[in-house]
């Protein structure tokens, strides 16, 4: 995952990691992806041509606690970060496949609400609130996937020892990534599923 | 920061959730959107500048991030403003 | 190669190789063994080297601005008489969709992409970007991206929406056929090329200036690809979203922009805009960069007001994100919208009037050299003011009502972005030229060059105006002769002269495409620092060796190798030279660093790219393939990232020549 264009890493210009500054920019980039998405639902949540509106099909109480479990998995990473600075790989590798598995639940939970939520009526293309919907929290779940299929990788290859470059950066760059995934759903949870319509 | 502080820093990012789900059985009145949205915007500032550091970090990343994240807020807000979002 | 022993001495005449190690190549998964070629065709496929990359960029986008000049001689053809039959109306619709599509996103991107990736780092003295092996990946893309939108012409027709695909006309009734959908996914491929371009090459600017290059040291041209990169890297994300919205739409059935389900059709129009304003900067300011180069060393002065260039540069990307609704004027905003965006509208040109002011007074005074570069970029000034000046018109919403869908903003584009755009790239062509093939385009050819495209582009483009005031709407497949009105302003005689004027136009492209023949057949070298020039691109050899610098510059002045040529007479107070060019060249390689590692080649970023055209036709065609097409993916991140950017000692051929070879090639 580490480039530079020397071998030695010399010394940057700013005196900062090239990956982490990548990362950030990409970060601040994903901003406006979401943010576009986010608006899009905000502009079409209370257009239900057909089927079932907002109000009708949330499960507060349920997505609470899925809400709780990623927001708890921002605690975890944290750990796993900690102890990857700490050269700590036993430590690491637990908190990072914790890490995945409360990730692995959010997802699941979404699985189960898409699934409610399309035996209530409401299909991908039932009406602009379905499309939208749908859009949204499906981006926001590929992305927390995607995280989780980059921790587990990061754990096998951590287990036979072939990470290339630094330990330590490779782990906190998951991390941001992670951690920014969470920080969307903090967004969407109330934007999209507290304040009503 | 210490696993200690992390923790710390978990419990309060936990009893908010607590609180504004529980916007949802008790009303709040007049403070019911103004509360949530401070609340949303507390969690996601603790995440950002704790959990990945960017208080503790070198200010450019901050800079990065939150230019992103200010032209977001800023051309989307617009954007549903032209479509009278706010009036309604 | 990739590891570079004590570089050869020499500058024209490359060294012999010394002994060579074993070559035991890395392997992943224990098949793939890692590339190591270092000349051939395999050097170029899986090279991870900036100028290649920068080559290879080039060269695509060229192909792809030749196909789409075809396009619009077209509907140039189309249009010269009443009622042309040379199109029916739905090869019409496709040919301005995508000539359109072709120009923006597939040559003057992506030129400006190649210039900026050869540059940028040689201007900041670095060795290569930041991430050399994402660099590739992001041409890849780009490649498979223009392939993919491309392909629709040979399956069932190309899109067919215009270039900024409104709804209703971007869905299924109003474009069945599958054009649309090669064309979202397409430009959402050429899309991540940007992306990654962008990231790569702010952290390059950020991180791997020499020694003393300061950002107020740093080359215009550098500067402002810096602001390009920070403009795709906020709006490419907004294109994202919305052509993601269209592909849910017309693949699986979502309403978006179903007017019918209660979608409100505007919502497309917002997203495109707010990524298609910050959109048309990114056209411009590559050249503008380029430019802000040419015009000091041909005026033999350095540039009036650096830092007014470089903050102009800097305002008109941050107000460019403001003003996105002044395409939309006619879209029914209501009037407080219309009148926030025209004010901004205005107060853009005020940053762009900046520029045209500092390069004026560049050349004021100057000992001026009218090479073509030089005569390429004067034009650039001319040509673009008329078109910035009919571009203020259009700020004044009442009259940009009148002007709205006309042959008038068909008028004004075109004299902006190729009145600027493109005829800065042209100035770059022939002023790098010698730094990235070490021969010089022919300057009398070129000079025919110029002025056929001046010529053409006026005639072709300046009767749009007077078409557009009488009323001829863009877009309009055929004209006839009773409505064409009469006088001086009559349509039929306008349209005509437009047509020669495309043909005349199309002739100067040609001879600029028979001076590269020329150029590349031609034996003479071209001299070290052909134009005398001032910034650090110039202080290696023509091409640059591998690595670039023998030695990192470090770095004291703005223009800085003009500071190491020139002293101030400190009686006279004239400048005066003290060092050529070959003197510092060997000073350089007197203190060559002794072992430079460089990033080694890759197979990783073309199998990632490839993966990609796999799922959009799976997408289009038939699911399975695009899962197939994502397992490609997959691998080949999980090979990329087990892959060290920087292979082992023992993965490289011995050490070689310099890069010379990297010159016999012609992109």
């Amino acid at each position: 995952m580490v480039e530079t264009a020397t071998h030695d890493a010399h010394a940057t210009s700013t005196g900062l990691s090239n990956v982490k500054l990548g990362m950030w920019l990409f970060l601040g980039s994903e901003c406006l992806l979401f943010g576009g998405l986010i608006s899009t639902y905000m502009l079409y949540r209370g257009r239900v041509s057909d089927g079932p509106t907002p109000e009708q099909i949330y499960d507060i109480p349920f997505t609470s606690v899925s809400s709780f479990v990623l927001l708890m998995s921002s605690l975890t990473m944290v750990l796993a970060v900690s102890a990857a600075h700490k050269r700590d790989d036993r430590g690491t590798n637990l908190w990072l496949t914790v890490t995945a598995l409360l990730g692995a639940t959010f997802v699941g939970g979404q699985v189960y609400e898409f699934t409610a939520f399309y035996n209530e009526g409401l299909g991908f293309t039932t009406s602009l609130f379905g499309s939208s919907f749908y859009t949204l929290t499906g981006f926001h779940g590929v992305h927390v996937t995607v995280g989780i299929i980059m921790l587990l990788a990061f754990v096998a290859i951590n287990k036979r020892s072939r990470v290339p470059g630094s330990k330590s950066e490779s782990v906190e760059m998951i991390g941001l990534y992670w951690h920014f995934v969470d920080i969307v759903w903090i967004i969407i949870f109330t934007l999209v599923y507290l304040i009503p319509v | 920061m210490s696993t200690r502080g992390y923790i710390v820093i978990a419990l309060i990012l936990a009893a908010i959730t607590a609180l504004e789900v529980s916007t949802y059985y008790v009303d709040f009145g007049p403070l019911f959107l103004p509360s949530l949205l401070i609340m949303m915007v507390i969690k996601f500032v603790m995440v950002v500048s704790y959990f990945m550091h960017l208080k503790f970090d070198n200010k450019l990343f901050s800079w990065l991030f939150y230019t992103g994240l200010f032209l977001a807020v800023g051309v989307y807000i617009t954007a549903l403003a032209t479509f009278q979002f706010f009036l309604r | 190669m990739a590891i570079i022993e004590r570089p050869a001495p020499g500058i024209i005449v490359p060294a012999l190789p010394a002994g060579a190690p074993a070559i035991t190549p890395t392997r992943t998964f224990g098949a793939l063994k890692r590339p190591v070629a270092s000349t051939g065709w395999k050097s170029w496929l899986f090279t991870v080297d900036h100028k290649k990359l920068g080559l290879m960029y080039g060269a695509t986008a060229m192909f792809f601005f030749i196909v789409g000049g075809l396009e619009a001689v077209l509907i140039r053809l189309q249009l010269a008489a009443p009622e042309g039959k040379v199109l029916n109306a739905d090869l019409y619709n496709q040919m301005f969709t995508m000539h359109a599509t072709t120009m923006v996103f597939l040559f003057v991107m992506p030129m400006a992409a190649g210039f900026a990736n050869y540059f940028v780092p040689l201007q900041i003295g670095a060795r290569d970007v930041a991430f050399p092996r994402i660099n590739a990946f992001g041409f890849w893309c780009f490649l498979a991206g223009g392939i993919v939108i491309n392909l629709a012409w040979f399956l069932g027709g190309a899109a067919d929406g215009g270039w900024f695909m409104y709804a209703p006309n971007s869905g299924p009734v109003f474009s069945p056929s599958k054009g649309v959908d090669f064309w979202t996914l397409g430009l959402q491929i050429a899309g991540i090329a940007s992306l990654t371009g962008a990231i790569n090459l702010i952290v390059t600017v950020l991180n791997m200036r020499a020694p003393g290059m300061s950002l107020m040291k740093m080359p215009v041209f550098t500067w402002l690809i810096t602001v390009v990169q920070f403009l795709l890297l906020f709006a490419i994300p907004v294109i994202t979203v919305a052509l993601f919205l269209l592909t849910f739409q017309r693949s699986f059935g979502a309403q978006f922009f179903d007017v019918a389900a209660g979608a409100d059709p505007l919502l497309w129009q917002h997203l495109f805009w707010i990524f298609g304003h910050p959109e048309v900067y990114v056209l411009i300011l590559p050249s503008f960069g380029i430019v802000s180069e040419v015009l000091p060393v041909f005026s033999r002065k350095p540039l009036f007001g650096y830092p007014f260039v470089v903050f102009s540069g800097a305002a008109i990307g941050f107000v460019g994100w403001g003003v996105w609704a002044h395409h939309m004027f006619a879209s029914g905003l209501g009037p407080v919208s219309v009148a926030v965006f025209s004010v901004a509208t205005m107060a853009i040109a005020v940053p762009t009037g900046v520029k045209i002011i500092n390069w004026t007074l560049t050349m004021w005074g100057g000992k001026l050299v009218f090479s073509t570069a030089m005569k390429f970029s004067v034009g650039l000034i001319v040509l673009f003011t008329i078109g910035g000046l009919s571009g203020v018109t259009h700020s004044v919403a009442p009259s940009d009502t009148q002007q709205t869908d006309t042959y008038y903003i068909v008028a004004h584009f075109h004299y902006v972005l190729f009145g600027g755009a493109i005829f800065g790239l042209f100035s770059g062509f022939y002023y790098w030229w010698p730094k990235m093939f070490g021969k010089m385009l022919n300057e009398r050819l070129g000079s025919w060059n110029f002025w056929f495209m001046v010529i053409g582009m006026n005639l072709t483009f300046g009767p749009m105006h007077i078409l557009g005031l009488q009323g001829q709407p863009r877009r309009m497949y055929q004209w006839t002769e009773a409505r064409a009105g009469e006088g001086f302003f009559n349509i039929a005689f306008w349209n005509l002269v437009a047509s020669i004027g495309s043909l005349v136009l199309t002739f100067g492209i040609l001879l600029f495409l028979i001076n590269i023949a020329i150029t590349a057949r031609s034996k003479v070298r071209a001299p070290l620092d052909p134009w005398n020039a001032r910034s650090l691109e110039w202080m290696t050899s023509s091409p640059p060796k591998e690595h670039n610098f023998d030695s990192i510059p470090h770095v004291h002045h703005l223009d800085e190798f003009f500071h190491r040529k020139y002293e101030e007479d400190p009686v006279t107070h004239t400048m005066r030279e003290v060092a050529t060019a070959e003197q510092i060249l060997a000073e350089l390689e007197r203190n060559a660093d002794a072992h430079i590692h460089m990033p080694s080649p890759s197979y990783w970023p073309l199998v990632l790219a490839a993966g990609l055209p796999i799922v959009a036709l799976g997408i289009l065609y038939s699911i399975p393939v695009a899962i197939v097409g994502g397992l490609v993916i997959l691998y080949a991140i999980y090979g990329w990232s087990l892959e060290p950017s920087v292979a082992a000692d023992s993965d490289y051929e011995g050490p070689s020549s310099n890069g010379h070879e990297v010159g016999a090639t012609h992109g």
